[in-house]
């Protein structure tokens, strides 16, 4: 049987994270494993929901040591619990803050200031065919949809990541601004960390200033991971930065100008990410240096009729990806945008039609549709809009019902109420007539 | 903090820190109709996370300070348009 070790690249004397307390040794780290590993409640399923990234990537391994899958679901609506439940009866749930984990068994991370360091002697491996985490989608119905990973894919992908980035011959220390149990996170400041021999920072900043000070509290060389809407504040915000040596980017489209003032602002490069919750990463390019992606090593993308789809490497199976994509020669290629019904929004994804399945249930709408506008502004977040057809609706009592059937982030922002919508004669709804429709109404506002 | 701003001095600065909210978050409202002690997010106006990105920027712009999470009273600070405005006055430079 093939195994694969928890954490490569660094030894046990190694630091592999900073907390505000100080750095952890991989022997304090594999310490508190092995002590949280014996307070895990039974079961085969783990919903591990800390928000410290330590805590995270302790409470992981325990499972993953002890059989237990990680679930990381997009979202932690009461929806998605419910499924997540029904598909794992025995799931308990991780938690290191306030959380409303409804009626799921529930661990509160324990005090490990008994685990005992000295003890630890060895790295511990795991089988490669282990499944180790299911990730979820939110499918174009809503309802979560389980990626499968197992350990020997992911570690494939943080080592595959590592070398793209050059890591796995300068390791840098990892600050990140975005969740640890979604894909972009969990990847580039978990899997790189113990898979791309870098220590990374147990928290999460948020704040501008809260960036600086994370970056401030680890040694160089940094390596920031963050989206373009973190790094379109960051830069806007002014503030003084330490010294910053690789910026990562992804989770949504990153303009050429937010590329290139980051690289003039930081001094470092700046590399963009190309992958998704059920591929895993793909690709990387350096933003500055021109539109074309190049893959990771390992994986493959093949063209099938009129989808891409990715396979090989650390890709499960055969994965057809929701944007259309011009394969080039030497394993790169060029994005031209996504699919018409898939919208992301600061990284969050779901598809038009299900949007418009949700307002077209609220009690009172006549017609409506989602519009995304083009974006104008680059690097800022561009936010839906919908075009309403509900004559006896205020905007207040047409938004209260629609929050709480979507999240918030795609809420129309604001929804146009119009008295009808220019659907054609077999009733569809060109995008150049809803464009034509926004510019109209847009222009009517700025007035 | 809040405990040492003249009531009087908040109630003269709400309609402004209104008014950056709505422009700053492209909100279909006037700014006298945010509810001064509505909650800010949830069922009030409804705002997330990206939307507390914007609204920090603009208040760094406009007053000369920046927030940070490790502040005890974060989430006090974005319950309501009123404790928001509180929080800005105890700690404007500008």
């Amino acid at each position: 049987m093939s195994t694969l070790p928890l954490i490569a690249g660094l030894g046990l004397e190694a630091i592999i994270a900073w907390r505000p307390d100080g750095p952890r040794r991989v022997r304090d780290f594999l310490a508190d494993v092995d002590a949280l590993a014996d307070r895990l409640p039974a079961g085969t399923a783990l919903l591990n929901l800390c928000h410290d990234r330590y805590r995270f990537a302790a409470g992981f391994a325990a499972g993953l040591v002890g059989g237990k899958i990680s679930l990381q679901p997009a979202s932690q609506s009461a929806e998605t619990l419910a499924r997540i439940r029904a598909d794992f009866p025995d799931v308990a749930c991780l938690t290191d803050g306030e959380f409303d984990t409804f009626d799921l068994p529930r661990c509160d991370f324990p005090d490990l200031a008994a685990a005992d360091p000295g003890s630890v002697t060895a790295i511990p491996r795991i089988p490669a065919d282990r499944l180790a985490a299911v990730l979820f989608t939110s499918g174009s119905t809503g309802l979560p949809q389980p990626q499968r990973k197992t350990w020997g894919k992911l570690v494939a992908n943080g080592r595959a990541e590592a070398a793209a980035l050059g890591l796995d011959r300068a390791p840098h220390t990892l600050v990140a601004t975005v969740p640890v149990q979604h894909s972009y996170g969990f990847e580039s400041s978990f899997l790189l960390a113990l898979h791309g021999g870098c220590a990374f920072w147990s928290g999460r900043p948020f704040y501008p200033q809260d960036i600086a000070a994370a970056l401030e509290a680890v040694p160089p060389p940094r390596l920031l991971v963050t989206t373009p809407f973190h790094l379109s504040t960051l830069l806007a915000a002014g503030i003084d930065l330490p010294a910053i040596d690789h910026v990562l980017c992804a989770t949504a489209p990153l303009s050429a100008a937010l590329a290139a003032e980051t690289e003039a602002r930081t001094g470092a490069p700046l590399t963009e990410i190309y992958g998704s919750t059920e591929s895993g990463q793909l690709a990387s390019r350096r933003t500055t240096a021109g539109p074309a992606w190049t893959l990771l090593p390992g994986v493959q993308l093949e063209q099938d009729a009129d989808a891409t789809v990715a396979c090989e490497g650390h890709v499960e199976g055969r994965v057809a990806l929701s944007d259309v994509i011009e394969l080039l020669p030497d394993r790169r290629f060029l994005l031209h945008g996504r699919h018409a019904d898939v919208v992301n929004i600061a990284g969050k994804r779901t598809s038009l039609a299900y949007l418009n399945h949700q307002i077209a249930a609220v009690p009172g709408v006549v017609d409506a549709a989602f519009f995304l506008p083009e974006d104008e502004a680059g690097g800022g977040v561009t936010r839906l809009t919908a075009f309403v057809v509900a004559p006896t609706l205020s905007t207040g009592q047409l938004l209260a019902a629609l929050r709480r059937r979507i999240d918030a982030i795609f809420l129309p922002r604001p929804p146009i109420f119009v008295d009808a919508l220019p659907r054609n004669g077999t009733g569809k709804l060109p995008r150049s007539a809803l464009q034509a429709l926004y510019a109209e109404k847009t222009r009517h506002a700025a007035r | 903090m809040s405990e040492a701003i003249p009531q009087h001095t908040v109630d003269a600065l709400l309609p402004e820190v209104a008014r950056l909210i709505v422009e700053a978050l492209n909100l279909e409202m006037a700014p006298e109709d945010i509810e001064p002690d509505a909650p800010l997010f949830g069922d009030g106006l409804g705002l997330d996370s990206i939307d507390v990105l914007e609204i920090a920027l603009v208040i760094s712009k406009h007053y000369g300070f920046q927030l940070r999470s490790d502040n005890a009273d974060n989430v006090r600070i974005f319950a309501s348009l009123r404790a928001l405005t509180a929080y800005i006055a105890s700690q404007r430079t500008k």
